[in-house]
């Protein structure tokens, strides 16, 4: 892709200069009376002409048209400028078109300056022969750019790589930004910034990756600070109030909609799915708001009743739980049975 | 002149080389004409049901990359489709999938459930006869990854948030070790590094050649998808490993393992244990093995991108006797243009998948 991209500005700056040369010739030259008439303006619906980059006829008189669109493609028309058919669509030889050119068998050849491929069709449009070899997509890939840093910019309408959202009973939003901010945001519920807290780290007033959040019936605030391993909670107004360190790693959590509220916490596993890591995790937590632990379900794994890297869950109804899985791509709905101990109703 | 060389080298690795080289040429007809891919594009894999249905995984459409916030994610640079015996086009399956990035390889399972395994992912999808998603193995790298910004990644400034996804190059530049276990054999993990080959044993265990990349073993799962064992580590001794290109599984359950970098096949029983290598028969890199009794293998000695040396396949007795081999590298019809893929459910039919020619050549051996 870079080296796609660098070809092209190689090449602009090689044709530029010569495209505004004026002709030494221009001036005492006669010229030649001409007309003409625009060809491809008969395209099917829902197919363009984008950038023309090459033309050819064929024995016939038909018309070849290799073009850079959406996607690069070869037309044919025939010498009315109706729309015959299309080549290789949908292939694997369309990067970036250079030119299209017929043989003198009236086979039809595409040369790609994206693919780096030469591609040879019949004239009816069965492929006939490739030269040339697309390069791996997977070897251009240590090409590409880097990924974000931490950013700490603190931006009251912007966010990076925010994680979730969460409302107060009030309406006001609060979303965990993320990771790379690392805060939580505070808006009104008409999404006027009211004010945000946090930045990256371990201490008191940070966090290492806010991954979820959550609010209770009385507007504190829950943040699943992943990469510390506790849960946060903070008032309304985003002052800590408390810190819960027993549950594990939080890549999930959720507060139920039953009296009283309960409080559900992932414990997920890797997505590596690490055989040492995921003995070891896997388990959703199921608390009181206060932070005391009341039960646990599940553990990390790709069989049903098994969650493998838990993402987010919901619990509006503390004993019907939805489980989002990373690795299995899939979602379990969990039905819990509370005994009386665990229950504490 | 790199003939010569070959030659030589041949002579110098012994009688077992010479027999492969002498071998007899098994006469075959090939239709290339059979398949017609609703996308053209380079065949990784091709595979056959016990319907006698025809998969291929190919290399079409394009690579794209979406900007994000500072990260670009890589998608939509590979596609399966069926064919009917015939070669009538049936359906595609897993359209816009997660895991469809570049196709490696594809195989059907002894409940002809399709298996696709992708290099670019490192994510293996196992679908249902009908198109349905089943299972998913492996996990996909979030966004390509690479070279460090102005800044240092924020996952690397966070040491404490060890469950932190993964970046990954999809090229593979993870998964070596990292002071974890020994060099290049990966974690107890689904964390794979251009995973290459699926292959199954009567139990449902799945067996995952881990691959092309700085993983150099095979992993197992169960019918669940959960980590069983692994076996396997860089470098050139028994049980070990350079590039896993293929592998394939007999019906008592040994595995074939084309260490192409090692330019030979190690045979191993289910549990890992070393039994036999197989040499003489070049960069050993597609493989098959028949159903038939006895069974027989095929293996690939594929051209490299850039030569139009070797290309022929060669067919094996599971001991390694070397009984025939058939084709060279080439563009036209017959011949054989960097093969990735080999089907042989029957003994004398056998698939060819290629990724310089992109097609699939059906091809008959002669007795």
């Amino acid at each position: 892709m870079m080296r796609r991209l660098c070809a092209g500005v190689a090449g602009l700056l090689l044709c530029a200069p010569p495209a505004f040369a004026q002709a030494k010739a221009r001036a005492t030259t006669p010229e030649i009376p001409f007309d003409s008439v625009s060809f491809v303006n008969k395209m099917p619906a829902g197919l363009y002409m984008g950038e023309a980059i090459g033309v050819a006829t064929n024995s016939k008189g038909n018309v070849f048209v290799i073009t850079r669109s959406g996607e690069s493609k070869v037309f044919e028309f025939d010498r009315n400028g109706n729309f015959v058919k299309e080549f290789g669509r949908g292939s694997y030889g369309y990067g970036f078109a250079h030119a299209v050119r017929v043989d003198k068998d009236d086979n039809v050849w595409s040369v790609d300056e994206g693919s780096n491929l030469v591609l040879k069709y019949a004239p009816d449009g069965k492929l006939l022969m490739v030269l040339g070899k697309r390069p791996d997509a997977i070897d251009q890939l240590n090409r590409m750019q880097g990924t974000a840093p931490y950013s700490g910019a603190n931006r009251p309408y912007s966010f990076h790589r925010p994680t979730d959202v969460t409302w107060d009973p009030q309406g006001n939003i609060f979303v965990s930004d993320g990771y790379t901010d690392s805060r939580i945001v505070k808006y009104d519920k008409n999404g006027r910034f009211i004010k945000s807290m946090g930045t990256r780290g371990n201490g008191l007033n940070q966090f290492s990756t806010p991954h979820g959040i959550s609010a209770d019936a009385q507007g504190n605030i829950y943040v699943a600070d992943r990469g510390n391993s506790r849960v946060v909670v903070l008032d309304n107004d985003l002052n800590w109030k408390t810190t819960y360190e027993d549950v594990g790693a939080p890549w999930g959590i959720c507060i139920s909609q039953s009296t009283p509220q309960y409080l559900y916490s992932t414990a997920s596993s890797g997505t590596n799915m690490e055989v040492e890591n995921a003995a070891v995790t896997g388990e959703i937590y199921k608390m009181q708001l206060d932070g005391k632990v009341l039960g646990r379900f599940g553990k990390a794994g790709k069989a049903i009743k098994e969650f493998a890297s838990t993402h987010t869950i919901d619990c509006r109804n503390p004993n019907e739980i939805y489980v989002a899985e990373i690795n299995a791509w899939r979602v379990q709905k969990a039905t819990l049975r509370p005994t009386s101990s665990s229950s504490q109703e | 002149m790199k003939r010569i060389l070959q030659l030589l080298t041949a002579t110098v690795l012994g009688v077992c080389t010479l027999s492969a080289q002498s071998a007899p040429e098994i006469k075959y007809e090939a239709a290339a004409d059979v398949l017609t891919l609703p996308a053209y594009g380079e065949v990784a894999g091709v595979a056959t049901n016990s319907r006698g249905h025809v998969f291929v995984y190919a290399r079409t459409g394009h690579p794209v990359a979406t900007l994000g916030d500072e990260r670009t994610f890589y998608h939509g640079n590979a596609r399966l489709f069926e064919f009917d015996p015939s070669g009538k086009f049936v359906k595609e399956i897993g359209q816009g999938t997660y895991g469809f990035d570049f196709a490696q390889q594809v195989r059907i399972d002894p409940e002809d459930n399709i298996w696709a395994v992708d290099a670019g992912s490192n994510v293996l999808t196992k679908f249902a006869p009908d198109g349905r998603l089943l299972m998913v193995i492996g996990r996909k790298p979030e966004a390509i990854a690479v070279r460090p910004g102005p800044g240092m990644p924020a996952r690397l400034i966070d040491d404490k948030s060890a469950t932190a996804p993964p970046t990954g190059g999809g090229g593979g530049g993870e998964g070596g070790g990292a002071g974890r276990g020994a060099p290049g054999a990966g974690t107890k993990s689904e964390l794979f590094s251009r995973p290459t080959d699926v292959a199954f044993d009567r139990a449902g265990n799945v067996y995952i050649a881990d691959g092309m990349g700085t993983n150099n073993r095979i992993a197992v799962f169960n019918r669940d998808g959960n980590w069983v064992r692994g076996w396997g580590q860089t470098g050139s001794g028994q049980g070990q490993f350079d590039k896993i290109r293929g592998m394939v599984a007999d019906a008592a359950g040994n595995l074939y393992v084309a260490d192409s970098g090692n330019n030979r096949i190690q045979v191993f029983d289910s549990q890992g244990a070393f039994k036999s290598e197989i040499t003489g028969i070049g960069t050993p890199q597609a493989l098959c093995i028949t159903a038939s009794s006895p069974q027989y293998l095929y293996s690939s000695n594929s051209n490299d991108p850039e030569s139009m040396d070797n290309g022929e396949i060669y067919k094996l007795q599971l001991d390694g006797k070397v009984v025939g081999r058939f084709g060279k590298a080439g563009r036209v019809p017959g011949e054989f243009g960097m093969v990735n893929s080999l089907d042989c459910r029957a003994e004398n039919t056998v698939w060819v998948g290629e990724v310089w020619n992109w097609r699939a050549q059906k091809v008959s051996l002669k007795r």
